[in-house]
Order: C-alpha cells, then sequence, then structure tokens
C-alpha cells in the first residue's frame, strides 16, 4: 500500500504501469483519476490540506478498504497546491485477484477521500477566488458503506 | 496548559493566521472555542456557526465536546473537500 501526498503533477500512465507490475496472484487493476473542471470559467485550482494529519487519514481510509476487501495492492496520490484546469488532482488504483473486490475498494476510497481526508479545494476565476462547498451528497455517499459489507 | 492551534481554509482566513500557540484553561474543544471567541471580532466571527465546522484533535477528527487533557494539537476547518 502506498500513500502519495504531493505538489507535483504525476504521470498517471507510469503510475498505472508500476502499480502491482510482477504480481501474477492478481487478476484486476481498478483505477480513477479526478481532473479539475473549469466549472463556470474557472482558470485555475488551489487545494491546502494538513500536513501529518492527511497521511494518517489516507492511510486510515486504506487500511479500512483493505479491511473489507480482498487486496493485493491499494495507491493513492493526492496532490496540493495550484494546479490549471485539466490536470490530475489524485488517483487512487487497487488491485485484487477480481474485479468486484477491486471496484467497490476504488468507489470506497474515493467516498471517504472526499469527505474525510483534510483537503479543501479554492476555485480561481473570472469573479475571483471562492472556496468550493462541500456537498450533502458526499456525506450522504458515506452511508452505503455504514452497513458493513 | 499550551497547544498549537491550527486553522485551515476560510477559517485561516478569517482568523489571519495558519497556527498559534495558546494558553488555555479549558476542559474541551467547545471550553477553547469560547476563550478564542472572547478574544477578539475576527475569531468571533470565524467561529460564529460552529455546525459549519469540523475539529481534529491531535490530527484525528473530533467532536467540539471533546476533552483536551494531554492534547498537543487542535485544528479547526470547514468540511474537507478532497478527491
Amino acid at each position: 500500500m502506498a500513500v502519495r501526498v504531493q505538489a507535483a503533477p504525476f504521470d498517471l500512465g507510469a503510475e498505472v504501469t508500476a502499480f502491482a507490475e510482477g504480481r501474477t496472484d492478481l487478476g484486476a487493476v481498478v483505477t480513477f483519476t479526478g481532473l479539475v473542471r473549469a466549472d463556470g470559467g474557472a482558470t485555475a485550482m488551489e487545494i491546502e490540506h494538513y500536513p501529518g494529519m492527511t497521511e494518517r487519514a489516507i492511510a486510515a481510509i486504506a487500511d479500512e478498504a483493505a479491511r473489507r476487501w480482498s487486496l493485493g495492492d491499494v495507491l493513492v496520490i493526492h496532490r496540493h497546491g495550484r494546479m490549471a484546469p485539466g490536470e490530475a488532482i489524485m488517483m487512487v488504483a487497487t488491485a485484487a485477484r477480481h474485479r468486484a473486490d477491486a471496484f467497490a475498494a476504488a468507489e470506497f476510497l474515493m467516498d471517504y477521500l472526499k469527505s474525510r481526508a483534510p483537503f479543501w479545494k479554492k476555485e480561481l476565476g473570472p469573479d475571483g477566488a471562492a472556496w468550493v462547498a462541500a456537498k450533502d451528497a458526499d456525506e450522504s455517499a458515506l452511508e452505503r458503506w455504514s452497513g458493513g459489507t | 496548559m499550551s497547544l498549537d492551534v491550527l486553522y485551515f481554509a476560510w477559517v485561516r482566513e478569517r482568523i489571519g493566521l495558519p497556527k498559534e500557540r495558546v494558553e488555555t484553561g479549558a476542559d474541551t474543544v467547545s471550553g477553547l472555542v469560547d476563550e478564542l471567541v472572547a478574544r477578539e471580532e475576527r475569531y468571533a466571527a470565524a467561529f460564529a456557526d460552529r455546525s459549519a465546522l469540523r475539529v481534529a484533535v491531535d490530527q484525528e477528527l473530533a467532536d467540539f465536546d471533546a476533552p483536551l487533557t494531554g492534547v498537543r494539537e487542535v485544528a479547526f476547518f470547514p468540511p474537507m473537500t478532497g478527491g
């Protein structure tokens, strides 16, 4: 399992290629990549985070995913700082023997990263800068996991 | 007792600093907030609606009624928007 919190861009292709490379016991790799949208003419996004807590929170979420599903490996990369529309903000990759575990774990990771990892997005656009508000839907997305699996 | 208090996102902007060392006699996070609010208007503005804020105690999410005994670091921030 690997968690990386960084300002620098990452090479999605290289990360996916290297992920679970050489493992012959795993039949499925699922990846998700989050990109900056140019909503309302936004020209940039700035992401603030809580160094120290961020890494701990993501590791705890990944540990929980590994406890719930049979996973061969997990990778989470999340960027902070300033990025332009179209740039990748973050990625998760999950590897498992079978795809059901890999898909479910990737969705779980995304739902929890949205509202339980200490990142805050600010959009910069023609009307100035504004903090992105959390959505009620992000919180309710966690409820589907509360019954256990 | 003294501890580090951290602020993020618009809480940081409203208070005007990212981190400070605070001397407190409070037993809980709520008590600490009461002390901060009594200091200056910018704290009162930042903490006006506590339901809009989240708190972490020693880098773990916590509630406002969490005790401060032995705590080194308390952070205040709006709901997180990662992913």
